[in-house]
């Protein structure tokens, strides 16, 4: 089990390496540079800062500068927000990306499942008409489109939740981040889930259960639902991925100094490290939580464990 | 109705296993068959047909109104709806109308989207037929490359790649497209491995016939209904990911527009001027809705097991 | 430093610490636009981090509530018969917020900093007036000490200028010539900006710092002013980009102060919130800048029909909304030491379809026609507003027979393309960092990276040099107006509209004086519950 686990994250190590040299050259090939700015600096004042930051070498040496950081596990300095290394940066907006990601996770597993399961139980009914349009709604409506309408709905005209930013970081700042974030996947689970269901409550060894006289309940909870998580776990390792990087528009809408944010500004500024610096954390945890899927997966399915 | 987790499952649950014991030599009855389930699905039908419309006023609708996308009626600032003006969308911030707006923008949304599947679809094809011929360790190394490239973060490479071509939106989308063309490879590589055992490819091979022959006489007819649902799930993505760059402030260049671009400048007005989101909201969304019909009802078609 | 756990669970810390920063007294919170790159005033940049640092950091001179300047540290000062040697008395009961007395030494170190090129920083050139400065800046004299600064004592200092300015108490508002703490920069180096270490001697002091979020300030105990007079507590500066967004948080009371605002919002705000929108004259220009240096724009010709067909008219009005006044000049009105109106175009007061005319006819003389039609591209940088203006202004220049492509680049992207000269027609714009004309005219001055034109004449830039000597400030005004229309007069560039500053402020505020600068500094704000 645990070579399984240390041969998966030594395997990553070139995926992650090949990640960083491609978005180190794609970003010096990108046109304008940090310094570029409303106000020119006079072109004295422009080389001092070039050379502040080893800028001015030639290409390749910054990028072996770069890679020797960081096998020093040194993220560098941000050339934007000058007073933070980009390491401390990204270990300040992590807990942000992370809670927000981590709840909408939680939120679109339950809901999804929840929801699928009544859809698989009560099938072609309303109810289930009912789920099926609104997880299609959720499917395609943008998120930057939902949470202006949730804020303008809940935070402006009802006043029942706070429009935006983190106050103390209680559920009821989080709740309208959090359902923007969930909602395309809570209804990609339902559907799965209830795909699934229906499938699993079609096969013989549940008629055989329900022919032995078992209660429904007692059939969908004891025997149907494990095998009918199985496609359910297997989009988890995505949709960790999805809300990880989905948060970059809802950290920007409702103010949340997340880590999305953190690189598509450093994006736009030209902010090499921080950009990398991003990237390889956003990297690191897709990778973490597919492991941790992988795991479960093999822990719902006998025939991968034994594998 | 079968909504897809992520296009990958979708697909290669749908192809990857089943072709290896599919008849070969009369792809077209397969398609036939298809055809027909398709035709009886109701839903899909429907979608089918609003999407054409949709398609179709694109297409003619500018020819057909009085205003052109990028004169201002100086007269008419952000004017609601009239049917008086000939105005029936209203216009927008500049004075344009917004029905030739919307009309346009649908037309450039499409576009990007069929730029970028077309790009992932030529390169899917051409890497997974190259991969499954070759086979042996070329093979290995191939298909590990796309395992590297599926673990990359889409959306942060999406917005390097913008930095990179911010300039022209067409590039940009070609270029997108050539992050999407995994799925693709996988299922064409699995299809050519099946092919190549067969005994009239032996056949063919041994009367001389040459490989990439093969692969078109052979390969490329079975690969109608892979590329038929991968489009029908890659053209929303696509539009989906345009309008998230446009969030961001990267549509296309003024004065054409793009429904993504439409409905961030709409947001800006809610509440104010409800009818600039109203519109390419209700455009978009509905589009987006009839494709996700389509995809299933076609999904369903070419996979009448799983349904 | 590497990523470690600590780093982490410190973070983790300081969401708890923002939890109870929430049960603040009177906290004003403010919409404050883009990130705080820094809290040093030798690093910053922008209009944004101008209102933290000049809440927290007090110069010479600071400004009241209209903006104007006023004494800050300094006490009193004296100006030499020439002009040059400035001596200011500073207070003596100025001190840093942690008790230590701001002392002469601590400007002299702030200066020679500034200017040392290790520094790097990006606004040094504002104090190139100060002798050697520009020489010191620009690495041709090494020794910092040749500096035009000295202290006489701990609380006298004497700073000698290259040239007379009258605008020179306006300069010294800005944040290029705040104090720095030589105490602590000399204990600790660069990381006295961190929270925990920072020590500023304004009124306020920042408590909290979370990039991509906001900074909070307190009062600071030490202050000369006395914190008692201050009645907001401090102040939550919070980052965002999404400017929607934070006006829908100021709707429901989240937000006390908005420094933008959304502009398809405009009729809402003026029908819905009476009173709350502050829309005022602001010294800034909204200009677009020929690339003169290529053709077609190294003809005067091309360059007036543009001009003459941009019906600056309908952009405040219309394409706006807001109603920004249209530029005919260049120096925007309620300057410093200047005419309230400069010089104007000869042409501004024609009617429109009249100026259209004539610019048909220059354009013919210039070579072309419909059978030779001008295509030209207009660059401008990322914004709804810039976009707006771009499409407008192509609409008006189509009738002439020019075919106008629109090209829209990251800000990075667009200035560094100004900088390299890569462009046709682009937009820019300027707010002033003082209060006097020359900063607007420098603008057009040969040699000057933001000439982005690269437009050169030889009478202007004299004219430029010898209002510089000039002491007489009539006489230097009558100068400065006939170098503007000179400017004008060849179209060096294209003036659009002068800046309104767009503020909403809650009911709840008191205190908030409209002013050319846009500055408002909290200790003359108030607040109700």
């Amino acid at each position: 089990m645990l070579s399984f686990v240390l041969k998966r994250l030594a395997s990553t190590i070139p995926v992650i390496l090949i990640a960083i040299t491609a978005c180190f050259f794609v970003l010096r090939l990108a046109p304008g540079g940090p310094f570029d700015q409303e106000r020119a600096l006079p072109p004295e004042v422009m080389a001092n800062l070039r050379a502040y930051y080893h800028l001015d070498d030639p290409l390749i040496v910054q990028y072996l500068r770069y890679l020797g950081r960081l096998a020093q596990l040194d993220l560098g300095p941000s050339f934007v927000t000058k007073d933070f290394t980009v390491a401390r940066q990204i270990g300040i907006g992590l807990p942000y990306t992370l809670i927000l990601g981590g709840s909408a996770f939680l939120l679109a597993i339950v809901g999804g499942v929840i929801a699928g399961i009544y859809g698989a139980l009560y099938h072609n009914r309303s109810g289930d008409w009912a789920i099926a349009a609104i997880a299609m709604t959720g499917l395609v409506v943008p998120n930057f489109l939902v949470a202006p309408i949730l804020q303008l709905v809940f935070g402006v005209r009802l006043g029942w939740l706070p429009v935006g930013g983190w106050g103390d970081g209680s559920l009821r700042f989080l709740l309208l981040p959090v359902i923007v974030l969930a909602l395309p996947h809570i209804a990609r689970i339902s559907r799965l889930m209830r795909g699934s269901l229906i499938e699993t409550m079609n096969s013989n060894f549940i008629k055989t259960a329900t022919a032995k006289g078992i209660g429904r309940r007692r059939v969908v909870l004891k025997h149907a639902l494990r095998p009918a998580l199985t496609p359910v776990v297997s989009y988890l390792g995505p949709a960790a991925g999805y809300l990880l990087t989905g948060s970059i528009v809802v950290e920007q809408i409702f103010g949340i100094p997340g880590i999305g944010r953190y690189f598509v500004n450093a994006a736009l500024n030209r902010d090499y490290g921080m950009v990398l610096g991003t990237v390889i954390f956003y990297m690191a945890l897709i990778v973490l939580l597919n492991l941790l899927v992988d795991l479960a997966y093999a822990w719902l399915d006998p025939k991968v464990r034994q594998r | 109705m079968t909504l897809y987790a992520d296009k990958r499952r979708a697909l290669e649950e749908a192809f990857a296993e089943r072709d290896a014991e599919m008849p070969r030599g009369k792809p077209r009855s397969v398609t036939r068959d298809a055809l027909r389930r398709l035709k009886a699905n109701k839903a899909a039908m429907t979608a089918l047909v609003v999407f054409a419309l949709i398609v179709l006023a694109a297409i003619v609708g500018p020819y057909l109104i009085p205003y052109d996308y990028e004169t201002p009626d100086w007269n008419a600032f952000t004017a609601p709806p009239s049917l008086e003006t000939g105005h029936y969308f209203g216009t927008d911030q500049n004075g344009r109308d917004l029905l030739a707006r919307v009309l346009y923008g649908t037309r450039v949304s499409l576009l990007v989207a069929v730029i970028a599947t077309t790009v992932s679809v030529v390169v899917g094809v051409l890497y997974g037929a190259v991969s499954g011929f070759v086979g042996g360790r070329v093979d290995s190394a191939m298909m590990r490359f796309v395992d590297v490239m599926y673990a990359l973060p889409y959306i942060l490479f999406v917005i390097l790649l913008m930095v990179m071509f911010g300039r022209n939106v067409f590039l940009l989308f070609a270029a997108i497209g050539l992050l999407e063309w995994l799925t693709m490879a996988r299922i064409v590589r699995g299809q050519t491995l099946s092919l190549k055992e067969k005994e009239f490819v032996e056949a063919a091979r041994a009367a001389g016939v040459a490989t990439f022959p093969i692969i078109l006489r052979h390969i490329v007819p079975n690969l109608l209904g892979p590329v038929v649902i991968y489009a029908s799930l890659t053209v929303p993505e696509i539009v989906i990911t345009e309008s998230f760059l446009s969030y961001l402030g990267f549509g296309v260049q003024e004065p054409l527009t793009s429904l993504g671009t439409l409905i961030s400048e709409g947001t800006d007005a809610l509440g104010a001027a409800d009818w600039l989101l109203l519109f390419p909201g209700g455009v978009l969304v509905t589009m987006l809705l009839a494709l996700a019909f389509i995809g299933d009802g076609l999904r369903d078609a070419f996979d009448p097991k799983d349904r | 430093m590497g990523f470690s756990f600590r780093t982490f669970t410190s973070a983790l810390a300081l969401s708890t610490l923002l939890a109870m920063g929430a049960a603040h007294a009177k906290e004003l919170v403010m919409y404050n636009g883009g990130d705080v790159t820094s809290l040093d005033p030798h690093k910053l940049s922008g209009d944004w981090e101008d209102r933290v640092e000049g809440d927290i950091f007090e110069g010479l001179f600071t400004e009241d509530a209209k903006a104007k300047p006023i004494p800050g540290v300094a006490e009193s000062y004296k100006t030499s018969e020439d002009g040059l040697t400035w001596t200011f008395k500073l207070r003596d009961d100025a001190a840093w917020s942690d008790g230590e007395p701001v002392t002469a030494e601590d400007f002299v170190f702030a200066f020679k900093r500034l200017m040392d090129p290790k520094t790097a920083a990006q606004y040094a050139y504002l104090q190139y007036p100060i002798k050697n400065a520009e020489k010191i800046n620009k690495g041709e004299i090494k020794d910092l000490d040749q500096l035009g600064v000295k202290a006489v004592d701990d609380k006298t200092l004497e700073i000698t200028l290259e040239h007379p300015i009258p605008y020179y108490p306006s300069l010294l508002t800005h944040y290029t010539a705040y104090p720095v703490p030589k105490h602590l920069i000399d204990k600790v180096g660069d990381a006295w900006v961190q929270i925990g270490n920072i020590v500023t001697d304004g009124p306020y002091k920042p408590v909290e710092w979370v990039p991509g979020s906001h900074v909070l300030t307190a009062k600071n105990e030490h202050w000369h002013g006395g914190k008692e007079k201050l009645d907001i507590d401090g102040v939550r500066f919070l980052s965002m980009e999404d400017v929607s967004a934070g006006f829908r948080r100021y709707q429901a009371g989240e937000i006390d102060l908005m420094t933008d605002y959304p502009k398809d919002q405009f009729k809402f705000i003026q029908e819905n919130l009476p009173g709350q929108g502050h829309f005022a004259p602001f010294a800034g220009l909204y200009y677009y800048v020929f690339n003169t240096s290529k053709p077609p724009f190294d003809d005067a010709k091309v360059r007036e029909a543009l001009s003459l067909a941009t019906y600056r008219e309908v952009i405040g009005p219309k394409v706006l909304g807001s109603g920004e006044p249209a530029a005919f000049g260049w120096v925007p009105p309620g300057m410093n030491n200047y005419p309230e109106e400069g010089a104007r175009f000869d042409w501004a007061k024609d009617p429109y379809p009249q100026r259209v005319e004539k610019a048909k006819e220059l354009l013919k003389q210039a070579g072309y026609g419909p059978d030779k039609p001008l295509d030209i591209t207009l660059s401008y940088n990322t914004s709804d507003n810039h976009k707006r203006i771009a499409v407008a202004i192509a609409a008006m220049w189509k009738p002439l027979g020019i075919n106008v492509s629109l090209v829209n680049t990251e800000v990075k992207v667009h200035y560094a393309n100004l900088r390299q000269g890569d462009f046709q027609v682009a937009r820019a714009g300027w707010l002033a960092d003082f209060n006097d004309p020359v900063n607007f005219l420098d603008l057009l001055k040969s040699g000057i990276e933001m000439n982005y034109g690269r437009w050169s004449n030889e009478e202007y830039n004299s004219l430029l040099d010898k209002a510089s000597t000039t002491q007489d400030l009539e006489k230097r005004a009558g100068i400065l107006e006939q170098a503007e229309k000179i400017a004008l007069d060849d179209d060096a560039a294209l003036p659009i509209y002068f800046y309104l500053s767009e503020n909403i402020v809650s009911p709840k505020i008191k205190g908030f004086e409209d002013n050319v600068f846009d500055k408002h500094r909290t200790r003359w704000l108030s607040m109700t519950e």
